[in-house]
């Protein structure tokens, strides 16, 4: 437990739990994040959960606690304790494939039912590398630049329909993504956790939209609303810190 | 569900959630079902929309109450003793990350009509209104006799031996009076009858101790309890055996405990899929729950009922000086009785209910065919209650040990206020399904808050 964690480098801690379809790339995405690496193959999430991150602003340090499913969401067995009290949500699809998108639909319902009202949600549209490479190869009239600044230009009806046809292509367009996303008031990126596009700036403006004051008014009030669901129980008022008198802090600061 | 798995977990109960988390964690590969689209199965906590379809499914949920979601009603009353076992386990498996606590405000018993503080160390029982002039100095005595004891010690034992004489060999020794041996028995020692006078004192001095140790640890009282309810407690061990590779399936219907010729466990079946392992654990619910199962067998038998009210009052427990939560013991000879009655209150400072909305769950083991009169004492210190939920609830034991079949069926959640009985049965499931051996925590490595 990091319990020094908040005070002592006076970063202000942030649960951010991940959502999304299995497999569409939620660890990957925090991994790329965490520890900018990627695995091509990566196995169904199991052992590491729970990570870590500071995140730079102009004049704040956030740390984020980013919770990973643990594969709970793959027969709708997610506890209501995963996205209690969380600050901050990244629901993922995959652009290849279409139905990751409605199922992040229902999980943003989800979260604007059950989850703290100001939670701030951010859609991924993951491995658009995918869609990149396969303009860049298949297609001679898009430009190579299409792979550094997708844009909306990138979602050509020619693409869409080579989407239907072939795989690994994408099957959810930019545009449609964007227009739900500002609908729903969710931040939208697409990503790609195989080459980094567009994943910093996911946190980060996850990071700039948090709202801050009301986390640290929330903190000092010592109440319901704590940021970080469990991870100290220092600052609330009347919390009990059950790891205290057992043994000295271990590994007491992650970052 | 075509894999095969080491273990499937029948419930998401406490009992059930615990062994799980261990399980996964000793390296078995686990798939949990529950039948419920929500954690915790008996030992859930529910918002009052599923408190309501539980209950009364005929009426609609009422609105004077406060928004639903900042309800967790928990469905059996207990607390979680602080120097307890349970909270060796949280400590051991590292779920307290995910988990927040706080105190429970007050622990009270009742005598001669009134409640009043139980006193935990010699200097309370000396200002304690429980007890007369002369009974404070014997009951001091005492106390200071416990605190004092050292097995290495004679000197300390003053001519007692723990493991031969009996508590009321103890008791006498003071000279304490009947109403104290009450509060000592029941509110510290957290017995539910007077079996223990005549055992050896041996167990009951651990546990007054264990009282005491954990009142000493955090202050207010001995107990401590889970922000958003005990549902909680098993959400974070299935978390926990999730992280370790488990699978989850809520909201999943169990059809069929599938067997063998010779009655082994071959699998379970939902619908026409059956899933293999090599075992299985889980609640009562799912072994027939004391109706004979697959081709006559009895799995398990009814062995007493508890009596629960939910209540939901709009002002603290009279008498409590306002506590946001208290647990309330009745004694049994207090009020002519075989079994004490229990009262367990929490509030919003435990996020459980909204503001100003007070619910506590008044609770003790049948005696009679009109259960919820014999809740009356209990539910007459509460004052006005504004509404109420009562449950008679079996409590079902197996009636093998599993070892030959590979059906290993815990217990149901029994009477007491607290969860030591609860990790008893954990340690012993845990022994029959490893084949002997005993549970020994070994520290989460790695993993999560890892970078």
């Amino acid at each position: 437990m990091a319990d020094a964690a908040a005070s002592a480098d006076k970063s202000i801690q942030v649960k951010l739990v991940l959502l999304g379809e299995a497999a569409v790339g939620k660890s990957s995405v925090v991994l790329r994040f965490v520890s900018n690496e990627f695995q091509a193959n990566k196995e169904p999430t199991i052992g590491a959960a729970f990570l870590t991150q500071k995140c730079r602003l102009e004049d704040r340090v956030l740390r984020y606690e980013i919770w990973d499913t643990a594969g709970q969401e793959r027969f709708h067995s997610l506890a209501p304790m995963y996205y209690r009290n969380a600050q901050a949500a990244v629901v993922v699809y995959d652009v290849t494939k279409a139905a990751s998108l409605d199922k992040a639909k229902s999980w943003v319902k989800e979260l604007q039912r059950q989850a703290n009202p100001h939670i701030v949600i951010a859609l991924a549209g993951n491995k658009v590398d995918l869609v990149n490479n396969a303009a860049a190869s298949s297609s001679s009239t898009t430009e190579e630049t299409s792979e550094d600044e997708p844009d909306d230009a990138t979602a050509t009806p020619a693409e869409l329909a080579q989407a239907a046809s072939g795989d690994g292509l994408r099957a959810v367009a930019r545009d449609e993504a964007q227009a739900y996303a500002t609908e729903a008031g969710l931040l939208f990126f697409e990503t790609s956790a195989k080459t980094g596009e567009g994943i910093v700036e996911l946190f980060t403006e996850i990071a700039k939209k948090i709202p801050i004051e009301h986390i640290l008014a929330s903190t000092r009030g010592g109440g319901a609303n704590r940021p970080g669901g469990a991870a100290s129980g220092s600052n609330a008022q009347g919390n009990v810190n059950l790891d205290a008198n057992n043994q000295t802090p271990k590994n007491a600061c992650n970052c | 569900m075509d894999e095969e798995y080491d273990v499937i977990v029948l419930g998401t109960g406490l009992t059930e959630c615990i062994l799980s988390g261990l399980l996964s964690v000793d390296g078995k590969k686990v798939l949990h079902m529950d039948r419920n689209d929500y954690y915790g199965g008996d030992s859930a906590s529910l918002n009052l929309t599923q408190l309501y379809r539980k209950f009364r499914s005929d009426q609609p949920v009422p609105t004077d109450l406060g928004r639903d979601r900042d309800y967790a009603i928990d469905l059996i009353p207990k607390f979680i003793i602080a120097s307890g076992e349970l909270t060796k386990i949280l400590v051991h498996t590292d779920v307290t990350r995910y988990l927040e606590f706080k105190q429970i405000a007050g622990s009270f018993v009742f005598r001669e009509g009134k409640i009043s503080k139980v006193p935990s160390t010699e200097m309370e029982a000396v200002r304690s209104p429980l007890m007369g002039l002369f009974e404070k100095r014997r009951a001091k005595n005492f106390f200071q006799f416990l605190q004092n004891w050292k097995d290495s010690d004679p000197a300390t034992h003053q001519g007692i031996d723990l493991d031969k004489d009996s508590m009321k060999t103890v008791y006498e020794k003071f000279g304490l009076e009947p109403g104290t041996q009450d509060f000592i028995g029941h509110a510290m020692a957290l017995y539910l009858d007077d079996d223990y006078i005549t055992k050896p004192a041996r167990a009951t001095y651990d546990r007054i101790i264990l009282y005491t140790s954990s009142m000493a640890r955090y202050g207010k009282s001995p107990y401590i309890y889970p922000l958003y309810g005990l549902g909680e407690l098993p959400q974070s061990f299935a978390r926990l055996s999730a992280i370790y590779g488990g699978t989850y399936m809520l909201d999943k219907q169990v059809d069929e405990i599938v067997t063998d010729a010779d009655g082994k466990f071959v699998g379970v079946r939902s619908g026409n899929e059956t899933v293999k392992a090599k075992q299985v654990i889980g609640d009562p619910s799912y072994f027939g729950a004391g109706k004979r199962v697959d081709g006559g067998k009895m799995r398990v038998v009814e062995d007493g009922k508890v009596v629960r009210a939910i209540c939901v009052l709009k002002h603290p427990i009279p008498g409590t000086d306002d506590a946001d939560s208290a647990q309330i013991i009745i004694p049994q000879n207090q009020v002519g009785r075989r079994n004490d009655i229990y009262i367990a209150m929490v509030s919003s400072t435990h996020n459980v209910c909204a503001k100003d909305v007070y619910i506590a769950i008044v609770s003790t083991i049948v005696e009679t065919d009109r259960p919820e009169m014999e809740l009356a004492p209990g539910l007459a210190l509460l004052g006005q209650i504004h509404d109420k939920f009562v449950s008679v609830t079996p409590l079902y034991t197996p009636t093998a040990s599993g070892e030959s079949d590979n059906i290993f069926i815990t217990r149901s959640y029994d009477a007491t206020s607290h969860f030591e009985t609860v990790v008893e049965e954990v340690q012993d499931v845990w022994r029959r399904v490893t084949g002997g051996k005993p549970l020994v925590l070994k520290k989460r490595e790695g993993g999560e808050g890892e970078q």
